[in-house]
C-alpha cells in the first residue's frame, strides 16, 4: 500500500507543482522517490507533528497540497487540534497519511496501534477519512483526493499488498465497492472499510447469501447518502479493525437512528475487543484473538 | 510616517476597544490594550495592498484587530459593534470569517506553526514578503511554538517575524510566577533566531526592527505594558477577566492615552 501511495504521490507531483510531502521523521525505505525527484517539496519536520500539521496547513492556506505522513497515532492524536482548528476549521487542502492502520504494528505495543483513529476523525466536520481495503483501492482512493484536495485521511495498512482485481476502482465518497453481488437479491451485507479485507473475504465465504461491500471514503457529510442503499438490506455485518467506539460500525449505525422510521436493516458489528490494549502479538495473532476471525 | 499619524491611529483603536469591550460586557481588556501600538504600525506600514502577511496568534486579543480592520475598512462600524452578539460573525476569538483575517485562532501555540508553514510556501514560490506572527509570552509556554523554531531556523526562514508582546502577565499570575521564561533572549538566540529587543509602545523602534532584514527568523521582543493606556489597568491581572461597569468605562475614556 506504502508504495503505491508514494508512486501514485510522486506521478500526480511531476504534473501538479502544489504538491508538498512532509515527513515526522519517517517513511524510511519508502518516501526517497519523492525526496529525490521533488527536493523543494520535501520536508522532514522532524519529531514534532504539532509542528508538521500546523506547516501543513499555513503551506495549504498559500494555496498547496500537503500530504503528511507518519505512522500510527502520531499524526493524528499527538496534533488533534491543529487537524480540528487549524485544518479541518480552515477546509484547508492537507492529507494526512497514517501508516499501520489497526493493529499493523502489532507487536510494538499500545502506543503504535491505531484503534481509535476513526473515532478522532469522524469527529471533524470536513473531514473525509479514505481506508482502502486493498491495492487497487489505495490507487482509487489516491485518485480521489489528488483530484479533490481537502482535509483528509489517509489511513494506510503497514503491510498488506493484496491485489483484489485488475480494474482501478472508481472511488467516490460515501460510495460502495461491490465485492459480492447476490443473484438472487440478498437481504444481507457485509460492509467494511480499511485493512480488513481477508477477514470479510472469510466471512463472505461463510455466509454465501450476503452482499459483500466495502466504503473506501466516508466522513461525517456522507452519513446521508447511505441509508437508500442500507434500506434495502435486512442484516447488515460491519467489519473493522478499531474499537467499536467512535468506530466505522457505530457511523453506520447512526446513519440509521438519523431517520428511524420505517426502517428494518439490523446493524451487528465486528470490531476489537478493548481487550486488545496492552496486548502484544502479530496483527493475525492479535486480531483473530480479539474479535477479528 | 510620522509618529504622531501613528499615535492618533492607536488612540482611536483604544477608545474603540473601550467602548466596544463597555458595550459587549467581554473580558482581555489588557490584553487587547497591549497590542494595540503593534498592530498600528503593522497595518499602517507593513500589511497594505496584501503586501505582506499577518497572523495574530494571541485570539483572545482579537478585538483590538477588529478595531484596527475597522480603521481600516475591512469591516464596517456596523460590524464591530455586533462583537460577541447573537450570529455576529466578530466571536471573542480571531477568526478567519472576518474580512482581513486569514487564520481563525484562540487555542493558544496555533499561529506560530501556520505562520512557519505560510513563510515556507513563500520560500518555495520565491516570493519575497514576509509573514509577521504576533504571540503573546504566556503562550510560549505551548511546546508547539519550540518545534516550529527548530523547523524555521533549520530552514533559515529569514521571511518569518516573531513578535512576542511581553507584557510580563499571563492569565492569572505575573509569567516569572507561572513558568519563568527568562532568559528569553538567550533561549531565541540558542533556538537560531535574531533577537532584538525593542519598548512595545515606541513606534519609532517598532518601525526600525519591523522594515529591518535578516538571514535568519527574526523575533522581536516587544516590551509592553498590559493595559496601556489606561493607567488604572495597567499591569494587572484583574483586567485580563474583568468586564467594564459604567464607572469604570467612563473613567477609562476620560484618562485614556
Amino acid at each position: 500500500m506504502r508504495a503505491i501511495f508514494i508512486d501514485q504521490l510522486v506521478k500526480a507531483a511531476t504534473k501538479n507543482k502544489k504538491i508538498v510531502l512532509i515527513v515526522g521523521d519517517l517513511g524510511y525505505g519508502i518516501v526517497e522517490p519523492f525526496k529525490k525527484k521533488f527536493p523543494d517539496r520535501f520536508f522532514n519536520a522532524g519529531v514534532a507533528e504539532q509542528s508538521m500539521a500546523g506547516l501543513a496547513a499555513g503551506l495549504a492556506l498559500k494555496g498547496f497540497h500537503v500530504f503528511i505522513y507518519s505512522i500510527a497515532n502520531f499524526p493524528t492524536f499527538r496534533c488533534a487540534e491543529q487537524i480540528r482548528n487549524d485544518i479541518d476549521y480552515h477546509n484547508l487542502s492537507v492529507t494526512i497519511v497514517s501508516v499501520g492502520s489497526g493493529l499493523g504494528y502489532g507487536n510494538l505495543g499500545y502506543s503504535h496501534h491505531a484503534i481509535q483513529d476513526y473515532a478522532l476523525l469522524r469527529s471533524f466536520p470536513n473531514m473525509i477519512i479514505a481506508s482502502p481495503s486493498n491495492n487497487q483501492e489505495v490507487e482509487g482512493t489516491m485518485n480521489y483526493l489528488l483530484k479533490n484536495p481537502q482535509p483528509s485521511y489517509l489511513r494506510l495498512d503497514k503491510s498488506l499488498e493484496l491485489d483484489c482485481s485488475k480494474k482501478i476502482p472508481s472511488i467516490n465518497p460515501g460510495k460502495w465497492i461491490f465485492y459480492k453481488r447476490n443473484k438472487s437479491k440478498s437481504k444481507n451485507l457485509i460492509i467494511s472499510t480499511g485493512s480488513v479485507f481477508t477477514n470479510c473475504k472469510r466471512l463472505s465465504l461463510k455466509n454465501k447469501n450476503y452482499d459483500w461491500v466495502t466504503l473506501p471514503i466516508w466522513g461525517m457529510k456522507f452519513k446521508n447518502q447511505q441509508i437508500k442503499n442500507l434500506k434495502k438490506y435486512k442484516k447488515v455485518i460491519t467489519v473493522e479493525n478499531h474499537l467499536q467506539d467512535g468506530g466505522f460500525g457505530s457511523w453506520l449505525s447512526e446513519t440509521l437512528t438519523q431517520k428511524q422510521n420505517n426502517i428494518q436493516t439490523k446493524i451487528v458489528s465486528k470490531f476489537l475487543d478493548k481487550n486488545v490494549i496492552g496486548k502484544v502479538g502479530s496483527e493475525k495473532y492479535l486480531n483473530s484473538r480479539y474479535g477479528l476471525k | 510616517m510620522k509618529s504622531k499619524t501613528y499615535k492618533d491611529f492607536s488612540l482611536k483603536v483604544r477608545k474603540s476597544i473601550l467602548k466596544i469591550a463597555n458595550s459587549s460586557q467581554c473580558s482581555h481588556i489588557g490584553s487587547n490594550l497591549s497590542i494595540v501600538d503593534i498592530l498600528t504600525i503593522l497595518y499602517i506600514k507593513f500589511l497594505k495592498n496584501k503586501k505582506n502577511y499577518f497572523i495574530l496568534s494571541k485570539g483572545h486579543a482579537c478585538l483590538a484587530l477588529y478595531c484596527v480592520l475597522k480603521e481600516m475598512r475591512f469591516i464596517t462600524e456596523k460590524t464591530l459593534n455586533s462583537f460577541g452578539k447573537n450570529d455576529s460573525i466578530l466571536m471573542s476569538h480571531a477568526s478567519h470569517k472576518v474580512p482581513g483575517i486569514e487564520l481563525s485562532t484562540g487555542s493558544l501555540g496555533h499561529g506560530l506553526p501556520v505562520a512557519t508553514g505560510v513563510a515556507l510556501a513563500d520560500k518555495i514560490n520565491k516570493i519575497k514578503k514576509k509573514t509577521f506572527v504576533l504571540l503573546s509570552d504566556g503562550e510560549l509556554d505551548e511546546g508547539s511554538n519550540w518545534e516550529s523554531l527548530l523547523f524555521s531556523s533549520h530552514h533559515k526562514l529569514n521571511n518569518l517575524v516573531i513578535i512576542i508582546d511581553y507584557n510580563k502577565l499571563q492569565s492569572i499570575d505575573f509569567v516569572k510566577n507561572t513558568l519563568n521564561l527568562e532568559p528569553l533572549k538567550q533561549k531565541f538566540q540558542s533556538f537560531g533566531c535574531k533577537v532584538v529587543s525593542v519598548d512595545g509602545h515606541n513606534f519609532k523602534q517598532l518601525e526600525k526592527v519591523l522594515s529591518s532584514s535578516s538571514t535568519k527568523p527574526l523575533v522581536i521582543i516587544a516590551n509592553t505594558i498590559k493595559g496601556k493606556g489606561v493607567s488604572f489597568m495597567e499591569n494587572s491581572v484583574l483586567w485580563h477577566y474583568k468586564s467594564l461597569n459604567s464607572e469604570d468605562y467612563q473613567k477609562a475614556m476620560k484618562i485614556i492615552k
